[in-house]
Parts: structure tokens; C-alpha cells; sequence
């Protein structure tokens, strides 16, 4: 095994294990808290895999805003700090999603090993797949125009949760007519 | 590196996540699991482009493309939640019960009393 493979290895079960504990703990800022060293550790797979630019974009944008998102989220809905019981469903709700994530697992590991037993994936040269050259040329040549459809959904985004988070947008007065007469 | 270690990843990360969007109750902590489910899927994009050798570098933009997507995803999403909090003073999914037939007749009419309240 070579250095590559044991250090993602180690990020693989280090991503994996703190994303169960951020789906069992039972202290809500904890579980934002490991979701960034999930997040952390997936963009260390990225490195690992050459994909460099998406490893620094994974570490700005999900450890840096997502997450920050998270934790506002957490403050504003006066979660609970320290360990609450009302974080679970019910005992029995929880075994079926236990079952239903264990056999979705199941399906997808044993149809995976079946397709790609023996794969290599080649990283023995020296180019590095994702440099931030080669992504930017990627996306500015042959991916522009999604990218721009990309930043028209953004601006739709911001709109929508500047109009959702806002207490002094009512319903125009055409709004309530319409739904008086719907009435 | 053999092309199952990071697919494998992947996917136990997108079944964790599965069981974090059936087993919990609080609205963020299910969005919390909803992205982990997509780095999986992130995951998997990134490693099937580098695997591939793909000239145009799909994988990878579409990557990118789609952690953009989970950020305005999270922003709206915590916008609705925010706002149900504000309403109902609770963020516990199971007691979002509006959808649902009515089980109490007294219920039904509190409904119409307050339908008619608004109409008046």
C-alpha cells in the first residue's frame, strides 16, 4: 500500500466516523461541530485524489459558510445547549431508518465491489487533475454558460430568503383580494 | 489507489445520511445530514473525473457547481425553517402536522372560528 492509500484511509475513517456521531450525538452544537471535521476530512480525500481546487473551494464555501449558516441556525431557533432527548424520533422510527440506511448501504456496496473490483485509479504521474489553472479553464471554455445560469440561481436564492426572512413583506393588497373572492 | 475506496466512502457517508434525515427530528440537524449526503455524492463525482481522465473535467465542475447549489440550498432552507420557528415557536419536524387530516373535531372548528375571524 502506498502513502496515498493509507493516508486516505485514515481520512476515510476519520470522515466517517465523526459523520455517525454528527447523526447520534445528542448535543446539537456538537453535531455541527463534527460535521466540520467530516467536511474537513472529505476535502483532505480531495486533495488526496488531485482534485485541488475542489478541496480549498470544499474548505471555503462548507467549513467556512455552511456550517457558520448551521450554527446561526442553531442560535436563532434557541436551540438547546448541552444534551436534549428531543433531538431523536422515537425508538421505533429510528430502527427503521436504521434498516433502510443499512440496506441502502448493503445494495450500494455490494453493487460497487461488483463493478469495480480490481480499478485502479492512476496517480503515479505527476499532474495534478484539479490545479486551479486547469479547473478555471475547464469552467470558463466548455462549462460558461451553466455557470452563469449558476449565478442567476444564486441571486434567486438570496431573493427568496431575504423575502422569506423578512417581517415587514405582507401580502399586497391584489394578494388578499385574490383570496377573498377564491373564498 | 484502488478506484473502491473512495466510491465505498462515498456511499456509507450517503446511507449515514439517509439514517440522519429518517431518525431526526430537529430541522437542522436533518438539513445537517441532507449535506452529508451530498458530499458523498461530491465524493463520488470527484473520484469517477479522476478515474476517467475526463478532458472537460465534468466531475470536478459539476462538483463545484453542486456545492454552490447545497449553499443556496442551506440559505433558503434555514430561511423556512427560521420562519416556521417563528410561528409555531418549535423546530421539532414531527409536530408540523398541517398537511395532515384533522383526528379531533374541535380542532376543526378553532380552524373555522379563526377562518371567519380573518374573514370578518
Amino acid at each position: 500500500m502506498s502513502v496515498v492509500e493509507v493516508l486516505f484511509g485514515l481520512l476515510g475513517v476519520v470522515a466517517l466516523g465523526s459523520a455517525l456521531l454528527v447523526v447520534t450525538t445528542r448535543h446539537l452544537v456538537h453535531a455541527a461541530l463534527w460535521l466540520v471535521v467530516t467536511l474537513g476530512s472529505i476535502a483532505g480525500c480531495y486533495l488526496l485524489l488531485s482534485a485541488e481546487f475542489v478541496a480549498w473551494v470544499q474548505v471555503l464555501i462548507y467549513v467556512g459558510a455552511v456550517v457558520v449558516l448551521l450554527l446561526f441556525g442553531l442560535m436563532l431557533t434557541r436551540a438547546p445547549i448541552g444534551a436534549s432527548n428531543e433531538l431523536d424520533s422515537s425508538r421505533g422510527q429510528r430502527l427503521a431508518a436504521a434498516i433502510t440506511a443499512a440496506g441502502t448501504a448493503a445494495v450500494l456496496v455490494t453493487s460497487l465491489v461488483d463493478a469495480f473490483h480490481g480499478e485502479h485509479i492512476d496517480l503515479s504521474d505527476d499532474r495534478v487533475a484539479g490545479s486551479s489553472r486547469t479547473v478555471g479553464q475547464a469552467v470558463f471554455r466548455g462549462w460558461v454558460l451553466p455557470f452563469e445560469v449558476l449565478s442567476l440561481l444564486l441571486l434567486a436564492a438570496l431573493v427568496g430568503a431575504i423575502v422569506l426572512s423578512r417581517r415587514d413583506i405582507s401580502a399586497g393588497p391584489e394578494l388578499t383580494r385574490s383570496q377573498e373572492t377564491g373564498r | 489507489m484502488p478506484l473502491l475506496m473512495p466510491v465505498l466512502l462515498a456511499s456509507l457517508l450517503f446511507s449515514i445520511g439517509i439514517y440522519g434525515v429518517l431518525a431526526r427530528r430537529n430541522a437542522i440537524l436533518v438539513l445537517m445530514s441532507v449535506e452529508l449526503m451530498l458530499n458523498g455524492v461530491n465524493l463520488n463525482f470527484v473520484a469517477f473525473d479522476v478515474y476517467l481522465r475526463d478532458k472537460l473535467l465534468s466531475g470536478q465542475v459539476f462538483t463545484l457547481f453542486l456545492i454552490t447549489v447545497a449553499a443556496a440550498e442551506i440559505g433558503l432552507g434555514l430561511a423556512i425553517v427560521l420562519l416556521v420557528f417563528r410561528n409555531r415557536e418549535s423546530s421539532q419536524l414531527d409536530e408540523l402536522r398541517d398537511l395532515r387530516e384533522e383526528d379531533d373535531p374541535p380542532a376543526r372548528d378553532q380552524v373555522a372560528d379563526d377562518e371567519q375571524a380573518v374573514a370578518s
